[in-house]
C-alpha cells in the first residue's frame, strides 16, 4: 500500500500531484515513524559524493548518482541485479513509497527518481525544495547513518523505451519537439560544457535542430521548489511552444539537468510522452554526422533527414 | 605505486589513504575537508585576490603567497583556499593540498607529480569526473609556482 499522497493546493494544480511531498508534509510524516518498517523510504542523492555525509535528514540513506545508478564500465545505469541489491540495501521494496531529495533544487535527485523510473518503480516521489529548501526552515539534520533493515527487491528487468532517448530515436524524433535544458552558451555553441563546470570534451558546440533553449533551472523557483502549474505552462507552452499532447524528448549534457525538466513536463504538466535523451550533447556533441545548429536560433530541420 | 617522489607530508597521506578501505577513504577525505582552514580575513573580504580553478564541480578559489625561511634565504609557498560548505569533496581535496603542500619550498611544489591525485585510490569512489577537479587544482597551484618571480 503506498503512502498517503499530500493534499494542497499547489501540488493539486499539478497533473501528477502524488509525485511531489513538501518539507512540511515530511516532518509530519518521520515525527509519525513513516521510516519505521521500510513503507517510507527517503533517499538523499546529490552532486556531491560526500554532501550526505555532512549532515542529512533523519533515517535518509544515499544513493549516489555516479556511483550506485551508473555502469561502471559501459556508459549506461545498472541492470536489474544491481539495482535489486542496491535497492534493497537501502531498506527499499518494490512497494515502498520512495521519497529523494538533494542538493541545487533536486537536480540529481530528479536523476535518481528518473533511473527508478526506469526500473518501473511505482511510487517514487521528490520532496519539494529538496535538501536547501529544509535546511533553510531549520530542520533537523543528522551525521547518523540509519542502521535499516534491508528490503526485499525483486530483479527487474529496466524498460528504457516509454521515458528514455536513445541517439537514433532522438534521429527519428526530429520535427517533433525537442527542449535542450543547458545553459544559453551551451545551446548557441559557445561553450560545450557548463559555465564553470569541467569541460567533458565535446568536439562540436551547438544544439540539436529546432530544440527549444529553456535552461533546466527556469523551471525552479528561488527556494528551489518547482514554480506553480501557470509558471511552468508560460515556459513551456508559450515560449517554448509545446502543445498539450506533443511528443517531447529533452537533454542536457549527460541527462542529469534534463530529468529535473523531464519531472515537470511529465509529472507536473502532465505530457504522457515525454523522454529524456541521456546520452545528450557529450555523445551529440561528438557523434558523426548528426545535424548541429549553432546561433540562438532554433534552426530547422535538415532536409531528407 | 610508489610514493617517494613525493614531499614528505604529501606521502604520508598518500599513504594514510592507500591504507584504507575505499569506504574509508571517504571518510578520510571529508575529514580533510573540515580541517581546510579558512583565508585570512584580508583574502575573505576581496576574492578578486584568489583565482577560480573552474575545473572543480563547486566553486573553489585559491592563491598562493611566499615567504622567507628561517634563515631569510629559502623561500616558503603558502597556499589558501575557499570552497563553500556544500562542497565538501571540494574542500577535502583542498584539504590534502593544503596540509601536504603548504609551506614547502616553489622546487618541491614543481616536483609533485600531477598525477599524483590518483595515487589517493579515490577515483572509483569519487569517479574519474570529480578527481578532474582535483587535478586542476594541483595543476593550478603548480602554474602558479612557476609564475613566481625567480630568486636571486
Amino acid at each position: 500500500m503506498p503512502y498517503p499522497v499530500e493534499q494542497n493546493e499547489k501540488f493539486a494544480a499539478y497533473a501528477h500531484p502524488e509525485r511531489l511531498v513538501s518539507t512540511e508534509w515530511l516532518a509530519a510524516a518521520l515525527d509519525a515513524g513513516a521510516l519505521d518498517g521500510g513503507k517510507l523510504v527517503l533517499v538523499e542523492s546529490d552532486e556531491d559524493v560526500l554532501l550526505y555525509e555532512t549532515g542529512h535528514i533523519p533515517g535518509a540513506v544515499k544513493i549516489d548518482w555516479h556511483t550506485d545508478l551508473n555502469d561502471e564500465v559501459t556508459r549506461d545505469y545498472v541492470d536489474g541485479a544491481a539495482f535489486a541489491a542496491l535497492a534493497a540495501a537501502k531498506g527499499i521494496s518494490r512497494d515502498s513509497t520512495v521519497v529523494i531529495y538533494g542538493d541545487k533544487s533536486n537536480w540529481w535527485a530528479a536523476y535518481a527518481l528518473w533511473v527508478f523510473t526506469l526500473f518501473g518503480h511505482e511510487d517514487v516521489r521528490l520532496l519539494d525544495g529538496g535538501r536547501d529548501k529544509w535546511m533553510a526552515e531549520g530542520r533537523p539534520l543528522t551525521t547518523d547513518k540509519p542502521a535499516g533493515t534491508p528490503g526485499d527487491y525483486p530483479v527487474v528487468e529496466r524498460n528504457d523505451a516509454p521515458i528514455r532517448a536513445f541517439k537514433d530515436d532522438v534521429l527519428a524524433h526530429l520535427g517533433k519537439p525537442l527542449i535542450d535544458v543547458r545553459s544559453a552558451e551551451e545551446y548557441t555553441g559557445q561553450r560545450t560544457h557548463m559555465p564553470a563546470y569541467p569541460e567533458e570534451g565535446a568536439l562540436r558546440g551547438g544544439h540539436i535542430p529546432t530544440a527549444a533553449s529553456i535552461p533546466w533551472a527556469r523551471a525552479a523557483a528561488e527556494d528551489g521548489t518547482y514554480r506553480n502549474r501557470g509558471e511552468l505552462e508560460a515556459l513551456y507552452l508559450d515560449e517554448a511552444g509545446l502543445t498539450p499532447g506533443d511528443d517531447v524528448v529533452a537533454y542536457c549534457r549527460i541527462g542529469e539537468r534534463s530529468s529535473h525538466t523531464w519531472f515537470a513536463l511529465k509529472y507536473l504538466l502532465g505530457f504522457d510522452s515525454v523522454r529524456n535523451y541521456d546520452g545528450s550533447w557529450t555523445e551529440w556533441g561528438n557523434a558523426v554526422r548528426v545535424p548541429i545548429v549553432k546561433g540562438a536560433d532554433r534552426g530547422t530541420v535538415p532536409v531528407g533527414k | 605505486m610508489t610514493t617517494s617522489a613525493l614531499p614528505a607530508a604529501l606521502a604520508e597521506i598518500v599513504d594514510d589513504f592507500q591504507a584504507l578501505e575505499e569506504a574509508e577513504r571517504l571518510q578520510l577525505l571529508l575529514e580533510f575537508s573540515r580541517e581546510l582552514p579558512d583565508p585570512p580575513a584580508r583574502l575573505q573580504d576581496h576574492p578578486e585576490l584568489m583565482e577560480q580553478v573552474v575545473e572543480c564541480q563547486s566553486p573553489l578559489f585559491l592563491t598562493i603567497e611566499t615567504e622567507s625561511g628561517d634563515s631569510g634565504s629559502a623561500e616558503r609557498v603558502r597556499l589558501f583556499f575557499k570552497a563553500p560548505p556544500e562542497a565538501p569533496t571540494t574542500r577535502g581535496f583542498a584539504g590534502v593540498l593544503h596540509e601536504g603542500l603548504d609551506g614547502l619550498s616553489p622546487a618541491e611544489i614543481l616536483a609533485v607529480p600531477d598525477d599524483m591525485p590518483e595515487q589517493l585510490g579515490l577515483t572509483r569512489a569519487i569517479t574519474p569526473l570529480r578527481m578532474r577537479g582535483m587535478t586542476a587544482m594541483l595543476g593550478r597551484i603548480k602554474r602558479k609556482v612557476a609564475e613566481l618571480p625567480q630568486q636571486g
